[in-house]
């Protein structure tokens, strides 16, 4: 086989001229390298030694054998860019979808490397949709609006806010959790829980900002609600854990939300409330886009998730879910004041809230394709912590 | 049988993990290996000599002191593997492009800064060969990490940074680092010429004194049969530098050990090691 010539004229290999050479030796024969640069004499050697490549003086050029070294031998590719693969090996590690991956990297401990347990086709679409709806707190709420009402429902806000920091804190650390085991093979789920996690940082900022905004104090936080959240942080099954998180509670809190935005008593609440649910929506239609695949594809799963409600309202049994302050604090502000048709008016948009959150939550049930009176059942027994 | 011990020198954290990573494959492969490590070559073939180790891995200069040792105590020291980035290095002494002496012997009189006092490659070598051509010179030390015999990179780097800095005439390098300075900017393209390149020399090999230890065929077969295409064995072999090894050769220490017995090195170490 003739040697590739490679002419490097005046370039050293102190200044790029390895590249010209690399490339002429990776078609496998030998290679016939002339240059004038002043240390190539130097440099071309220890260059060919370092890299395990036999080099000779041949006239005024220099023949270069390729190493037999190979460092791509078994290496291999992790899956396609555009498709995951259903198992992709623990071997592939931190490596991009579709990169050639050299053999012998360390194995990382990814457990949720299952595209059944994790995957949903509507993955990509929901993170463009969420990296394009992202907002900036500092601009996209008016913090300066004025606000009229009364000091009590002033104290309502806090405690609403002091409740939601609370809740949408355990939103944000239960899916980074699974972030964390999460294969990272499967790049768009990856890439919807970190935005995700990031949506429910922003929401602890403009809930933090707006409870302070004319009070130096927060609100209460019960030991019931506390527990309620435990029993979702503690959850170690992330399917179990999407669907008590994302379809069941923050179901409920789009509803919750909702109700904010219809009765906050001034346009930075409302807003607040307003964007928290935009984003609490995509969460909501993730875990139910890949819990319907799990499901068709382990139709079991319906009957894991159905116990898990069951049990999780066993361990709450106990505990006096929602606390009356946040009960009390939502009358007040669909009340928006004393007088007894205010409080009336208040009381009765709260309960019709819970039927809503009820609503809400069988429609999400009966998608995941439990029947109608299952699901009425199980929505029951759902957390009166609402999340 | 007893296990086969391996004495390296601890020159940087990353010796651990080489070595721990041999002992996996040695024990692997039926070798009964295990390894120590001394924090310079001195003690270590100190303890060759004593029997504590039965192979040393020893630099160019380790590897005369041994052998000068055992022959004057009537016993055979032999080099049986290499590296095959061991064979044929050079050394180049390094001048400004701008204003540094056209030839070697402009270098007379010069300040020339060389590496760890006991650096083969960037001290000893380089400085023989100046001798052998009747240049003579004022070296400027760079003594980082004495005792390890300049396997530790960091005297060659600051001999450089002293010729950048103007503090010294010329700079004395492994070639190999002199793009390796380049990589990292400290040497710009351009920036220093080569105003001399040694002859050919050899670097590290595996010592061992006598018939060695009962294991040690076997120990040599497996580490000749170590591949790069084993990715278990590759990320060892990158650490430790090399693709392959080779049988040991003694042919390339000859320019080290006339520098050394020249300035009366070698021969000044062998009293403190005593008759054995």
């Amino acid at each position: 086989m003739t040697p590739v010539d490679v002419d490097l004229a005046d370039l050293g290999l102190d200044e790029g001229g390895h590249l010209p050479v690399a490339r002429a030796l990776a078609r496998g024969g030998a290679v016939r390298v002339r240059g004038d640069a002043p240390t190539l004499a130097v440099d071309l050697p220890a260059w060919c030694r370092a890299r395990g490549c036999a080099i000779a003086r041949a006239g005024d050029a220099w023949l270069i054998e390729p190493s037999a070294a190979d460092r791509w031998r078994g290496a291999e590719r992790a899956g396609a860019i555009d498709a995951a693969v259903d198992h992709p090996p623990a071997r592939w590690g931190l490596a991009a979808r579709g990169a050639l991956v050299e053999a012998g990297a360390p194995a990382l401990d990814l457990p949720l490397a299952d595209k059944d347990a994790v995957w949903a086709d509507e993955a990509a679409r929901l993170y463009a949709q969420a990296a394009a709806a992202q907002w900036d707190p500092a601009t996209a709420i008016p913090w300066d609006a004025p606000a009229e009402h009364p000091a009590e429902v002033e104290d309502a806000v806090v405690q609403v806010m002091t409740y939601l920091i609370e809740n949408e804190t355990a939103a944000l650390l239960v899916p980074t959790r699974f972030l964390g085991k999460l294969h990272p093979h499967f790049r768009e789920v990856m890439q919807l829980l970190a935005i995700q996690i990031a949506d429910e940082a922003r929401h602890v900022e403009v809930f933090t900002r707006r409870a302070t905004l004319r009070r130096g104090a927060l609100g209460l936080s019960t030991a019931g609600g506390q527990a309620s959240l435990a029993s979702l942080f503690a959850e170690p099954d992330f399917a179990i854990a999407s669907f008590l998180l994302s379809v069941l509670g923050e179901g409920s809190f789009l509803a919750l939300l909702w109700f904010l935005r219809d009765h906050a008593p001034d346009a930075c609440t409302r807003a607040v409330a307003t964007l928290a649910a935009q984003d609490e929506a995509r969460h909501v239609a993730f875990g139910l886009a890949h819990l319907g695949r799990h499901c068709a594809h382990d139709p079991s799963l319906r009957d894991r998730l159905a116990a898990a409600i069951e049990r999780r309202h066993a361990a709450l049994a106990h505990t006096s879910g929602l606390n009356a302050e946040v009960f009390d604090a939502l009358v007040l502000l669909a009340a928006g004041g004393w007088t007894s048709a205010a409080l009336r008016r208040g009381h009765a948009a709260v309960v019709a809230l819970a039927t809503t959150m009820d609503d809400g939550r069988r429609q999400r049930l009966v998608r995941l394709g439990f029947a109608p009176e299952r699901a009425a059942a199980l929505s029951g027994l759902h957390t009166r912590n609402f999340m | 049988m007893r296990d086969l011990i391996l004495g390296a020198v601890a020159y940087d954290a990353k010796v651990v993990p080489i070595w721990d990573g041999f002992l996996a494959h040695f024990r692997a492969h039926g070798v009964p290996f295990d390894y120590v490590l001394y924090s310079n070559y001195e003690r270590q073939v100190a303890a060759h000599l004593r029997g504590d180790v039965d192979v040393a891995w020893n630099s160019p200069l380790a590897w005369l002191q041994a052998q000068h040792a055992a022959a004057a105590a009537g016993r055979r020291a032999q080099a049986v593997a290499m590296r095959d980035t061991d064979r044929d290095l050079t050394s180049v002494i390094l001048v400004r492009a701008d204003r540094g002496p056209a030839t070697i012997a402009d270098l007379r009189g010069r300040r020339i800064g060389v590496g760890a006092g006991d650096s083969p490659q960037a001290t000893l070598i380089p400085l023989g060969e100046l001798a052998e051509a009747g240049v003579e010179v004022v070296p400027v030390r760079h003594d980082v990490l004495v005792g390890k015999h300049g396997d530790h990179v960091g005297g060659e780097r600051d001999a450089v940074k002293a010729l950048l800095a103007g503090e010294v005439d010329a700079a004395c390098v492994i070639d190999g680092n002199r793009l390796a300075f380049a990589r990292e900017g400290l040497l710009a393209p351009g920036a220093v010429r080569v105003v001399h390149q040694t002859a050919p020399y050899d670097h590290c090999n595996m010592t061992v004194l006598d018939d060695g230890h009962p294991a040690i065929a076997r120990f040599v077969e497996v580490l000749l049969a170590m591949s790069y295409d084993d990715p278990a064995v590759r990320p060892l072999l990158d650490l430790e530098g090399l693709t392959r090894w080779l049988p040991g050769r003694t042919s390339g220490y000859a320019a080290l050990e006339r520098a050394v017995t020249r300035d009366g090195s070698l021969a000044a170490w062998l009293t403190t090691i005593g008759p054995r």
